[in-house]
């Protein structure tokens, strides 16, 4: 898996979140963490208001 | 904490808080946790609520309604103007709240009722015993904690992990997701009793961009965009040109982000000891994005199915289902209508958007109820709204009532 979150450009909003189909990711308090789950999707870079994920395949 | 509640909450919002109130009074042993050590903060709201409602659940306090609204204007591409009175707007109008206000006075309320109120608390987990959640596993200050209950009510929001935890599919396409950016913009000359809202592909590709007044000189400015045309050009992108061509001299106080629900029902919203309640349910309005009021009702209704279950000492779907059916039969029922709206709203062109605007650019809005607005709105753009035909024929025979009024945008 390949998911750079930039958190000096999130907002916590949890979008993301809310948009993985794998559940590989999880607002925790005011950060989101990104776990083994993930399948380089890319959905979450889609969603993002600000474009603070970057995902490589 | 104990290590026993009848009831555990999972999230401090506007659906958690009510449900863990009303509980509280219904005689529930509760607790409430909050991830985040404040309630209410960050907001992740555009803040305008419909009064219908509101007050079933907290009595208004003018320390947290920012504004009161007495109409909502609607412009469409090419800028045409379709102004609604209060009456007419049906939810549309309302109060601009302040959130991080608001939030806290629901917690405090149903502290009060006798609930267990832990911030800077996150649930971790389920425990499922042979299928049936029976309680959470918990983080608070870095320490785990295992705490049972009857029943838990899953009310963590749009990054709701609960419900997927429990084996419901609460997972979101971007196709159903408005994902938004907001500024809270000061020293700008607005009105503070009309709510704007914008359309078009150009500002907000299947969504829309609002102002909505916050008092005097002060507005919340933001744009939701449908998650599926998210890509090179952003909420924020488009939220920034607006506020060039806008309000170049705005200064921006506080930045929001957001997303929020617009899939419409999903098909299970209980387990086994276990509810879900608002965005965690998914019971966002998927046409004006608002939440808050479903929330709540939804907060209520699953309170007392709660209460209901515990007497009777079964927490499994059979009675939880209870549940299922009380709010799909009330707000459901707007959601669902809301659903059929905006997937027309979505498909329709620059040109399509502008030629309904112009069509009741002529109708005197303060003179015509809603239920005359939709049918004039039909009749000239019977082409256009075709595959709405059935829900303006129940909204004209009555058989809709518009009885539980949608907050919006939050």
């Amino acid at each position: 898996m390949s998911i750079n979150i930039n958190r000096y450009k999130c907002g916590y909003c949890g979008a993301c979140v809310g948009v993985c189909p794998g559940g590989a990711l999880e607002l925790v308090e005011t950060w989101v963490e990104a776990n083994d789950c993930c399948t380089s999707c890319g959905l979450c870079a889609k969603i993002c208001p600000v474009g603070a994920i970057e995902v490589k395949k | 904490m104990k290590e026993m509640y009848d009831l555990i909450v999972v999230g401090g919002g506007p659906g958690g808080a009510i449900a863990a109130k009303n509980a509280a009074e219904l005689g529930l042993d509760v607790l409430l946790i909050e991830k985040r050590q404040e309630i209410g903060d960050p907001v992740r709201c555009a803040e305008g609520v419909s009064k219908i409602c509101l007050s079933d659940h907290i009595e208004p306090d003018p320390r947290w309604i920012c504004a009161d609204l007495t109409g909502s204007r609607i412009y469409s591409p090419d800028g045409t103007m379709v102004e609604m009175s209060e009456e007419m707007s049906g939810g549309e109008v309302g109060y601009v709240l302040e959130r991080k206000v608001f939030d806290r006075a629901l917690v405090d309320q149903c502290a009060r009722a006798g609930a267990e109120v832990r911030v800077k608390t996150r649930a971790t987990g389920l425990i499922v015993e042979k299928g049936v959640v029976c309680g959470i596993y918990a983080m608070h200050l870095g320490e785990e904690y295992e705490i049972r209950s009857k029943i838990v009510i899953g009310a963590d929001g749009m990054e709701s992990k609960v419900g997927r935890w429990a084996g419901l599919d609460t997972s979101l396409k971007p196709a159903d997701m408005e994902t938004c950016v907001q500024y809270l913009v000061t020293d700008i000359d607005i009105d503070p009793q009309f709510c704007d809202f914008y359309l078009g592909n150009e500002i907000a590709p299947a969504g829309y961009l609002w102002v909505f007044p916050k008092g005097e000189n002060m507005a919340n400015i933001g744009v939701g965009v449908l998650g599926s045309k998210s890509g090179d050009h952003r909420a924020i992108d488009y939220l920034d040109k607006f506020m060039k061509d806008m309000y170049p001299e705005g200064r921006i106080i506080e930045m929001v982000y957001g997303g929020v629900p617009v899939s419409g029902p999903i098909e299970k919203t209980v387990s086994d000891g276990l509810i879900l309640v608002g965005d965690a349910a998914r019971q966002s309005d998927p046409i004006t994005g608002g939440g808050i009021i479903n929330a709540m009702e939804a907060g209520k209704i699953a309170a007392e199915v709660a209460a209901d279950a515990i007497k009777k000492g079964d927490y499994t779907t059979n009675t939880l289902n209870e549940y299922e059916t009380l709010w799909r039969s009330t707000i459901g029922k707007e959601i669902e209508y809301s659903l059929v709206v905006k997937e027309t709203f979505v498909k329709f062109t620059d040109k399509d958007l502008n030629h309904l605007a112009q069509s009741l650019s002529n109708v005197n809005f303060y003179s015509l109820s809603l239920k005359d607005l939709l049918y004039a709105l039909f009749k000239a753009n019977k082409k256009l709204l075709w595959d709405l035909r059935g829900l303006f024929k129940d909204v004209v025979n009555s058989n809709f009532e518009f009885k539980y009024k949608n907050d919006q945008a939050d």
